[in-house]
């Protein structure tokens, strides 16, 4: 028996009654156990998805099925499968993290008992135990978006859905968000996130898709994406640099510091000519690596091609 | 179904449970200022003004003013409790929680209605207590004292809703009841009997709903009431029917909460 895709959604669409149309027709199916990226800039219309797939935004067409479940027709069923984790901040600051758990797992119909024995189970999980009869509002930012998560795993969902949850969270505790969330995408759980973070959807996820002025512009493996990158960037750890360099053939050159210099250049393109100018000018390189942004510029080409096809229609 | 059935009683529990923990966190807001009030009012109504006025319906003024106050605080507290909580929960987005669940609109509903009777309840037997040590204690018919109470506090609760679901500042909800609830229930007659008035002030009285279900709640403790009590519960009832209905079409359709 084939397993029915986590997600799965057919043209969905978006009007708001302000006239916005935040999607045009997104089509998307994600695999179960998938850890899924949805990346896009602001305002392409990635909260917008999520909204309508936790039911807080009513669609204006489309629809969309969890683990085949239909969200419109059998909304209460598909709600026990999916975990959120909303942009914004949304649980009552008065309120102590283990209350405000509990409590969530009561909405899922979970019995008290349970309740706090999860409760305990992923406030600890998310290094929040020690707050957890704190009030809510003295917690740090980076607290809060794990106590959000910790709240979003109380119904144990087969979905987990995280949008842009490490926006103005550091890097220590980004790092341990994710160490959580890979753990339980390992054991099992589908992971979809949303991110205009580009590092953080190539570091973490398998799958794919970039949604721009609320169209999908690209769907594909992160392998496959990255592949396809005609443009590369190496960076060159040099002896000093003269002030200005002048671009090679092809090449685009620019001097980072007095000895790094990254030289932009169609995949494939020789390298020589670049060797050739820098050991003219006395220019040694000691050492040599591809920059590790290839996702931002292949963003950037596709929302660009994307822009220019949208001015050209 | 019985899993659904169990589902929703715990989403039940939660939300009430939630909504007592509120009241009892925020005492100080919740239960002490209401309590300060009635008394004010047994004070000055009913031992300084009152000792000068004739009985009404054969009982001293002190007494005919009990249930006349109790309904008061019944009704602000019912109104005000889920005006202040609902919004707050619009307000800071914690609604979200439940309308992303799959608790339905009716159980989220009522678990807010159940909290601010509590609320509205309690200080109805606050001010009860309060009002034997100015005046011994009637209730001639239990039954009805107590189905009038509850339904009143419904149907404030329900309305208090309503008014919490369309509320986009905190303005909003300080407005009806300074502007309209305030003034109904001083007219609806607490303080009085609408035979002492003239026309057309009788029968301008008889507009105002409170005017029904405080004379149902006089008549079930003091069995006098200028209303005929069969035509108090049609209008409690109609009034919780069409409330009740309208919130939950509200809810439903996430008016002011869904995009
Ligand atoms: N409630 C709303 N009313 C009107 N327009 C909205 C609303 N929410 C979002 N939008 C608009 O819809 C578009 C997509 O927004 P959003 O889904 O939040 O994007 P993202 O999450 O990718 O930043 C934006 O143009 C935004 O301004
Ligand atoms: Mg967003």
């Amino acid at each position: 028996m084939t397993q029915a895709p986590a997600l799965e959604i057919t043209d969905l669409r978006k009007t708001y009654s302000n006239g916005t149309e935040a999607l045009k027709g997104v089509s998307l199916t994600v695999q179960p156990g998938d850890f899924f990226a949805l990346l896009g800039p602001n305002g392409a219309g990635k909260s917008t998805l999520i909204g309508i797939l936790s039911s807080l935004v009513n669609a204006s067409g489309g629809t969309a099925k969890i683990f085949g479940v239909s969200i419109h027709e059998q909304r209460s069923q598909a709600m026990h499968l999916i975990g959120l984790v909303p942009q914004e901040i949304n649980f009552n600051q008065f309120e102590k993290p283990f209350d405000i758990c509990v409590n969530a797992a009561g909405f899922y119909g979970i019995p008290r008992a349970e309740a706090m024995r999860r409760a305990e189970k992923y406030l600890k999980e998310l290094r929040l135990w020690d707050k957890a009869q704190h009030p809510a509002r003295s917690l740090s930012g980076g607290m809060k978006r794990r106590l959000m998560i910790a709240r979003a795993m109380m119904n144990e969902p087969k979905l987990l859905i995280l949008d842009e949850p490490t926006a103005g969270v550091d890097i220590e505790i980004r790092r341990s968000m994710w160490q959580f969330v890979t753990g339980i995408n390992k054991a099992g759980t589908t992971v979809i996130l949303t991110t205009h973070y580009l590092e953080e959807a190539e570091q973490l996820c398998r799958n794919i898709a970039i949604i721009d002025h609320g169209s999908i512009v690209e769907n594909t493996g992160m392998k496959q994406l990255l592949s396809k990158l005609d443009v590369e960037t190496f960076v060159l750890d040099t002896s000093e640099l003269p002030a200005a360099l002048s671009d090679v053939d092809g090449i685009e050159l620019r001097r980072v510091d007095d000895h790094t210099l990254e030289a932009e250049m169609a995949r494939g393109h020789d390298l020589n000519s670049l060797f050739a100018m820098l050991s003219d000018k006395g220019i040694m390189v000691t050492s040599m690596r591809n920059k590790a942004n290839r996702l931002e510029e292949l963003f950037v080409r596709l929302v660009e091609n994307g822009s220019k096809q949208e001015n050209a229609a | 179904m019985s899993h659904t059935f169990t589902h929703n009683l715990v989403a039940l529990k939660t939300i009430v449970r939630r909504e007592i923990m509120r009241i009892v966190r925020i005492w100080s807001q919740t239960l002490i200022p209401p309590a300060i009030t009635a008394s004010l009012y047994f004070i000055i109504f009913g031992t300084v003004i009152g000792s000068h006025l004739h009985n009404v319906h054969g009982y001293p003024y002190m007494t005919y003013l009990v249930p006349g106050l109790v309904m008061m605080q019944i009704i602000t507290n019912s109104y005000g409790n889920i005006t202040s909580s609902f919004f707050g929960a619009k307000f800071q987005r914690f609604v979200e929680e439940m309308l992303v669940s799959p608790t339905p609109s009716w159980v989220i509903l009522s678990g807010y209605i159940i909290g601010a009777m509590v609320r509205g309840l309690t200080l109805g037997v606050i001010v009860l207590l309060i009002s034997t040590a100015f005046t011994s204690l009637h209730v001639e018919h239990p039954l009805i004292t107590l189905t009038t109470a509850m339904l009143t506090s419904m149907v404030f609760a329900l309305a208090g809703f309503v008014n919490a679901v369309f509320a986009k500042k905190f303005d909003d909800i300080a407005i009806v009841p300074s502007f309209v609830l305030t003034p109904l229930t001083y007219l609806g007659g607490v303080f009085y009997s609408i035979d002492q008035l003239g026309e057309p002030w009788h029968t301008i009285s008889l507009a105002n709903p409170i005017l029904y279900m405080v004379n149902a709640f006089r008549y079930g403790m003091l069995g006098v009431s200028d209303i005929h009590i069969g035509v108090a519960y049609a209008v409690m009832a109609f009034f919780a029917v069409t409330l009740g209905g309208f919130g939950l079409f509200l809810l439903h359709r996430g008016i002011g909460m869904r995009s």
